[in-house]
């Protein structure tokens, strides 16, 4: 077992130096790759968070869909077979929410402030 | 550079002396973006040189070249679309590669600035009228006029997508669906074949505080349906937040309609929306390409890291589009 401060805490460290102390001080492109930069880092922090208990629901939402078990890459690479041969589509029981809630999962980490998320976050009260 | 086009200006531009300020704009390898100011008695003229550099040929296999933008440009301003005035195409004894000079014009293209500054506050409302009769003239360009360009159909459309999307090898639900969506709607070759500009949307339009002043980067044009270009520019990722206004965050679909039936040409809006999806899905296996670039090319870009990980943005919009919840 690794020592803490945790690598989420650490990332988070370092993503409000940068934010705070350096990026005032920096101007032009690499004003904006330092930008793209923290944001890079905010992602990881929130995956870090996020990625365990996303990956889980999915898993357990995917394996109910599909009827097996299995690592989530393989049953992502089943329902996607699936979907393309039609065998499954939106009229079947479950795979409109689970795409949903697969999608929404996603946003949460890689574009939380992106408007068509917020949206539908506000729209639900989840 | 300034040296090579100062002797390449001279040749062409009568009374010009040289040129000054050339700065490198943006541009992959095989393509480049070049400003610079003609130097004149009279004034400096800003220019603008995109350019394939010696050796590199070959563009990609969407491109439509960039001897054909030059004349489509040409065509373009003929017509009344606002559009820079071409001002030489490159020889081969300016030693410069192949591609064209231009006006420069000046305006802005940031869509963060175009949606929320004050001096566009009075464009805004008039943008997508204005844009739908700027892709009327576009659409009712006379194709024996134009060069050879790439003819697609939406099942050529959706068959590279398809083979973009597979070659990355990572399943995504939400796409299968998309293109499951799209094969099971597709329209069929359209009535009209018009010429398709293909990449009509913010930062390929520069605008003013009076309006939009040029249509640029004609990189991607093709003959095909023209509802596609009214179908690009309502995708979700080109309105910036503003998603209740689906022409690029400024205007509705009405007024982008109205714009473009008033100049004489007739919209089909089922099309449109076919399209839209169709582009939603496009943008979502670009960004998905960017990050094989990241991971495959010489330059492991973080921008580029970061654009693959956009592509979940798009998958939100198709469902919106698909599988709306109540």
């Amino acid at each position: 077992m690794q020592d803490e401060p945790t690598p989420e805490e650490l990332i988070k460290a370092v993503a409000d130096f940068l934010r705070n102390d350096i990026a005032p001080e920096i101007s032009g492109h690499n004003a904006f790759k330092l930008r793209v930069s923290i944001n890079a880092l905010d992602l990881v922090t929130r995956q870090l968070r996020l990625e365990q208990g996303s990956d889980a629901a999915e898993a357990a939402r995917l394996s109910r869909l599909l009827g097996r078990q299995g690592p989530l890459g393989e049953l992502n690479r089943v329902l996607a077979e699936r979907i393309a041969k039609g065998e499954v589509d939106l009229q079947t029981p479950g795979l409109s929410e689970h795409l949903w809630q697969t999608t929404l999962a996603k946003l949460a980490v890689d574009q939380p402030n992106y408007a068509a998320y917020k949206r539908e976050l506000g729209s639900n009260g989840s | 550079m300034e040296a090579l086009l100062g002797r390449c200006v001279a040749s062409w531009y009568p009374g010009a002396t040289g040129v000054t300020g050339a700065i490198r704009l943006s541009g992959g390898a095989s393509q480049e973006t070049w400003s610079f100011d003609i130097v004149h008695p009279k004034g400096n003229v800003g220019a603008i040189l995109r350019r394939a550099p010696q050796g590199y040929g070959a563009a990609p296999a969407r491109a439509a070249g960039l001897n054909a933008e030059a004349i489509l440009m040409q065509r373009a301003h003929g017509a009344g679309v606002p559009s820079p005035r071409v001002l030489h195409v490159l020889q081969p004894q300016d030693q410069l590669g192949t591609g064209f000079i231009m006006e420069r014009v000046e305006g802005e293209t940031i869509p963060r600035k175009i949606l929320r500054d004050d001096k566009f506050a009075r464009a805004r409302p008039m943008l997508a009228r204005q844009l739908g009769k700027v892709l009327a003239a576009i659409h009712g360009l006379d194709l024996t006029q134009l060069p050879e360009l790439r003819r697609m159909t939406a099942a050529k459309e959706i068959a590279e997508l398809e083979r973009d999307y597979r070659s990355f090898e990572w399943p995504r639900p939400v796409f299968e669906l998309a293109l499951r969506w799209l094969r099971d709607r597709d329209p069929g070759p359209s009535e009209q074949v018009t010429l398709v500009h293909g990449d009509f949307r913010h930062g390929n339009l520069v605008i003013g505080p009076d309006g939009v002043r040029a249509v640029l980067d004609w990189e991607l044009a093709h003959t095909g349906d023209p509802m596609e270009d009214l179908g690009w520019i309502c995708v979700n990722s080109w309105r910036f937040g503003e998603i209740d206004k689906p022409v690029g965050g400024f205007g509705s679909r009405e007024e982008l309609f109205a714009g473009y039936e008033a100049a004489g040409r007739r919209v089909d809006a089922d099309r449109v929306k076919f399209w839209e999806v169709m582009g939603t899905l496009r943008w979502g296996v670009m960004c998905c390409g960017m990050m094989q670039r990241f991971r495959s090319g010489p330059d492991h870009s973080l921008e580029r890291a970061m654009i693959g990980r956009r592509s979940s943005e798009t998958e939100i919009d198709l469902l919106r589009l698909l599988a709306p919840r109540a």
